[in-house]
């Protein structure tokens, strides 16, 4: 199990214990965090799992694959280096504490 | 006047989501989600990509589990609608009850079509649309060495490399001359069925199925349409599916392939309204009338229908996409092809990665991708904004296509992703 936090764009914070293998995207969904809609079910086609981290997270849940980071930069008129789609984020017990910012999408 | 009471039939991906936008967009009465499925409402594309996979077969939920109480829709999994009474404004369930509405949304999607040949009833032979049959899918597995997928459609070939990944003898029957036929281009059928081959999947086109033979009430072996038998364990159906209108035609709805909808996704029936596989309707970017089966059309045309209903109409202008997981190849879809007169393919069919790009005279209908997701989110934006590439650009690989949008708003990136 690891435990990541979801911080709402108001500040809110939100703790939730992921089972292994879930994204951050089912993770979020599964405990009903607001913002995280994951409508393509994490196949990279549809961005409504956007979240920011921070340099220090993103370093920690490594590169980007090229559909994700394609996705980002067709959707965002300014991808900043921390937006990450939570679908592809796999939540490996050495991500215990991440913190995911919620994006407002939709 | 406002409306008191909205009920949809149907908690698949189309069902889900018009209960969500009624609610975005303000409506404030009663809200009734009805469908058959005793599961919470989930995905239906993992059962033919991870779910067979997965060690412990995962649902992964539409909506959290406490989505429904929140925003006040009473779910009522587990019960099928028998009859709805148009004039009367009420609907009836099978185990009794009825239900009177102002409003109803028809979201009962489609099922699978199973061939007319002997022996579909014999245990082993399978169709796959939801949860239960995906378990059943899994709990044949084990002992089914020798698999024989009917239908070389896109679940079809999700379903071969699947089990050609988990060490099935995979064999792919498919009637037309080629797989994928009706959908993609005949570049990418030939290389996608290529991959196929390579990773020892069996495919045998231009054939269809005779018969299925069982011992003691379980699979053993199909007879081709040409006459080749075929040992199989394991038999699953995929040879596309039909809408689930049964309800509506009972009703006197009006039908054409799938139940006709106008662009507000209205149907024949006064304040009875379609969305999803089910619904039939002209589309805009095809100016035809056709039925989609995707979930982004399912959730697009339930936001779409959801204002509509409301009384705050605007016109559906969502670009049609689709994606296909097959082995390691990851297909994309935008756009749709009718008539093509030229296909132009950009990039190196031989490097695992290319698009082709699809013309009826000088105007773009479509991109199909695999493992380029670059060019399909360039032709969400394209198609959005009603632009075709020139051919020789698609052509030159060096060509930066993405100059062609400069000038467009940015507000359309994002459109084209997540109209709402
Ligand atoms: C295995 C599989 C893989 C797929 N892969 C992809 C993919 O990769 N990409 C993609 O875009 N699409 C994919 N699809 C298609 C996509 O899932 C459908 O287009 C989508 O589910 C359509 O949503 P819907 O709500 O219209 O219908 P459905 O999801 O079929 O939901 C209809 C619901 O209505 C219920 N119902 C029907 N009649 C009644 C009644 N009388 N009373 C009560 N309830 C009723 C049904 O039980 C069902 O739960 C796939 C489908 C399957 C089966
Ligand atoms: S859930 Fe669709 S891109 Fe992440």
């Amino acid at each position: 199990m690891t435990t990541i936090v979801f911080i709402q764009p108001d500040g809110t914070r939100r703790e939730v214990d992921a089972k292994a293998g879930e994204s951050g995207m089912q993770a979020a969904v599964r405990a009903g965090v607001d913002g995280i809609v994951g409508e393509c079910g994490g196949a990279c086609m549809c961005a409504t799992c956007h979240v920011q981290v921070s340099e220090a997270d993103d370093a920690r849940i490594g590169p980007r694959e090229a559909i994700e980071e394609e996705m980002l930069e067709s959707v965002l008129d300014d991808v900043s280096p921390a937006s990450r789609l939570s679908c592809q984020i796999k939540l490996r017990p050495d991500l215990e504490g991440l913190v995911l910012n919620v994006v407002e999408v939709v | 006047m406002g409306i008191g009471r909205i009920a949809i039939v149907g908690t698949g991906h189309a069902g889900v989501q018009a209960a969500a936008s009624l609610r975005q967009d303000g409506f404030e009465g009663e809200l009734f989600l009805i469908g058959e499925e005793t599961d919470l409402p989930y995905h239906k594309p993992p059962l033919s990509k991870t779910f067979l996979k997965d060690d412990v077969p995962q649902l992964q939920l539409l909506r959290p589990e406490d989505f429904y109480a929140r925003n006040r829709v009473e779910l009522l999994s587990g019960r099928c609608v028998s009859a709805i009474d148009p004039a009367g404004k009420r609907l009836e369930f099978t185990h009794g009850g009825v239900l009177s509405f102002d409003r109803l949304v028809l979201a009962t999607g489609a099922r699978p079509r199973l061939p007319a040949v002997p022996g579909t009833d014999l245990e082993g032979v399978l169709a796959l649309r939801n949860r239960a049959d995906g378990l059943a899918l899994r709990a044949a597995l084990p002992a089914a060495g020798d698999v024989v997928v009917v239908g070389g459609g896109f679940i079809g070939m999700e379903l071969a490399s699947t089990f050609a990944a988990l060490g099935r003898s995979v064999a792919v029957l498919e009637a037309a001359p080629r797989i994928l036929g009706r959908a993609v281009s005949p570049l990418i059928s030939d290389h996608l069925a290529d991959r196929a081959v390579a990773s020892g999947i069996r495919i045998l086109t231009g054939t269809g199925l005779a018969a299925i033979a069982g011992e003691a009430g379980r699979v053993r072996r199909i007879t081709t349409g040409d006459g080749q038998s075929l040992p199989a364990q394991l038999v699953v159906i995929g040879i596309g599916v039909e809408p689930n209108v049964e309800l509506a035609a009972a009703a006197g709805l009006a039908f054409s392939n799938g139940i006709a909808v106008d662009a507000a996704f209205r149907t024949s029936a006064p304040d009875i309204y379609a969305v999803g596989d089910v619904a039939s309707y002209e589309h805009w970017l095809a100016g035809r009338v056709l039925r989609l089966e995707s979930v982004q059309n399912a959730t697009d045309q339930a936001r779409s229908a959801a204002a509509h209903l409301l009384g705050r109409p605007a016109p559906f202008r969502a670009v049609p996409w689709f994606w296909s997981d097959q082995g390691d190849a990851r297909l994309q879809m935008v756009g749709l092809a009718y008539d093509p007169d030229r296909d132009v393919v950009r990039g190196d069919p031989q490097s695992g990665a290319f698009s082709v790009f699809r013309y009826r005279g000088d105007r773009l209908l479509s991109i199909e991708t695999v493992n380029r997701p670059s060019d399909h989110m360039l032709g969400r934006k394209l198609l959005a904004a009603g632009i075709a590439p020139p051919i020789a650009m698609v052509r030159d690989a060096g060509a930066d296509l993405r100059s062609l949008l400069e000038g467009e708003p940015k507000t359309s990136a994002r459109a084209a992703v997540v109209s709402s």
